[in-house]
């Protein structure tokens, strides 16, 4: 009896503690940014800090190194979270096909995981760079491999607690589009030749008073169609993260915990619908590279 | 805040996707994607080997029918061939054999006949000698022996040719 009591009184004081535990969140939420409803916490979530935040079991401060100077643009090439971020799931992606080529080694036949990557990699290879670039694109594979596996890992660290997802970060997307926009231009290149290619940039056909605009136009679509990759990819990702930090958020703003369930549902639901955007993200970047660079190589018009 | 370009980070960002890249590039794509391209030859290899077995037994099943048809057809063939011999010397036989007897019995009639002639003939010398010796003592010596004997003779003739 007195047994009972005591686990009676210790589960109900476990419970308080809880209790006692997201109150305090809450408030240590609420009094680091001024106002919860103002939102700024989702902000500072967001972007990139040089801080990575385990609350509530303390932070770690990632060296900050002084800029680099070099001809007159001062560079800061210091550590931040999104950095520390593409680094874990650059070795997670190296991980784990370091893994399937290893299945491979050992025989032809692929092991459960292997075959779940073989398809995605076949997916990668024949619905998405043979169509878009021919035969010839087998040799450009192992980028848009790369380049698929990285955003899709990255996408996915979404949804993992204390990470924050890369592709979420303009800096990150765009240097991927960067990427993208060179080997577009570097093919297109390399199978044109330089006077071709840019020739080949104007329909042949048209009139002579259109060629200035078409060729205006065409070179403006060079730079907006990575632009357009960078944006895409970056504004779904950050969009998916703020909707679901909301959701939590709405707990904080109207204060209690009776709002839980139902913020907690729809975060949830939000985060299920990430993963499939965390997979379509991935396609469309590769998907569109593929296409502009299969453009550049057949220029044909 | 939230549209800031930092170069740093894209900086950090090419530089660790190119290494991805490159490690990948060597260590994991290399082999993954021989792997899946001697897979799959290794797969059309054996499809179009078994087509070309399949094409194989099928030629073969079509020859053995064939072969089977005019094995059968043959065999029919030889039938029909050795009946016909067999009716051919059936019927040979059994004229063969009627020949033969009817020979057998011509001769044997032939035979008969001569010993009916030779008999009658016999016959006819005893009769002619008896009668000729019955008439003899019963006319006692009218007439000489010659004559008697032509006259018998003539007579037994007429009777013969009744």
């Amino acid at each position: 009896m007195i047994f009972g009591l005591v686990t009676d009184s210790t589960a109900s004081s476990i419970v308080a503690g809880a209790a006692k535990t997201v109150v305090d969140t809450a408030r240590a939420v609420a009094s680091q940014a001024s106002d919860a409803a103002s939102g700024n916490w989702i902000i500072e979530h967001v972007t990139d800090s040089h801080t990575l935040s385990f609350l509530p079991f303390g932070e770690i401060h990632l060296p900050v190194f002084p800029p680099i100077n070099i001809g007159g643009i001062s560079l800061d090439m210091s550590l931040t979270k999104h950095v520390v971020m593409l680094w874990l799931v650059a070795i997670l992606v190296f991980i784990v096909m370091k893994a399937v080529s290893r299945s491979y080694k050992q025989s032809l036949i692929p092991g459960r995981f292997a075959s779940a990557v073989e398809m995605v990699i076949i997916f990668i290879r024949d619905d998405v760079v043979v169509p878009a670039i021919g035969e010839k694109g087998k040799r450009y594979l192992p980028f848009f491999l790369t380049l698929f596996f990285f955003i899709l890992f990255s996408n996915f660290f979404e949804l993992i607690p204390y990470a924050s997802t890369p592709s979420g970060d303009i800096s990150v997307t765009a240097a991927l589009a960067i990427i993208a926009f060179i080997l577009v231009q570097g093919s297109g290149i390399k199978q044109n030749g330089v006077v071709g290619y840019f020739r080949g940039l104007v329909p042949s056909g048209i009139p002579i008073f259109a060629i200035p605009i078409i060729a205006l136009v065409e070179i403006m679509g060079l730079f907006t169609k990575p632009f357009a990759l960078c944006v895409r990819l970056f504004a779904n990702l950050l969009a998916g993260d703020i909707a679901i930090y909301s959701f939590i958020g709405l707990i904080f703003v109207f204060g209690t915990v009776l709002v839980a369930p139902l913020a907690i549902g729809f975060a949830l639901f939000i985060e299920i619908l990430e993963v499939l955007v965390a997979f379509i993200q991935a396609y469309i970047f590769v998907t569109l590279t593929a296409l502009f660079v299969g453009m550049a190589i057949h220029q044909e018009h | 805040m939230l549209v800031q370009l930092d170069p740093g980070v894209i900086i950090w960002t090419a530089f660790t996707f190119l290494l991805l890249l490159f490690v990948l590039g060597k260590t994991a794509w290399k082999p993954i994607l021989k792997a899946l391209d001697t897979r799959e030859e290794s797969i059309r290899q054996s499809i179009e080997r078994a087509e070309e077995a399949k094409n194989e037994a099928e030629k073969l099943l079509e020859e053995n029918r064939r072969e089977l048809a005019r094995a059968e057809e043959r065999a029919q063939q030889v039938i029909k061939e050795a009946r016909e011999l067999a009716e051919k010397m059936r019927n040979e036989s059994v004229s063969k054999a009627s020949q033969e007897a009817n020979k057998v019995l011509e001769k044997a009639r032939e035979e008969i006949e001569r010993d009916k002639q030779q008999a009658i003939t016999q016959l006819h010398g005893v009769v002619a000698e008896l009668a000729v010796k019955a008439a003899g003592k019963i006319l006692d010596e009218t007439m000489d022996e010659t004559r008697q004997k032509k006259l018998v003779e003539s007579f037994l003739n007429s009777l013969q040719k009744n």
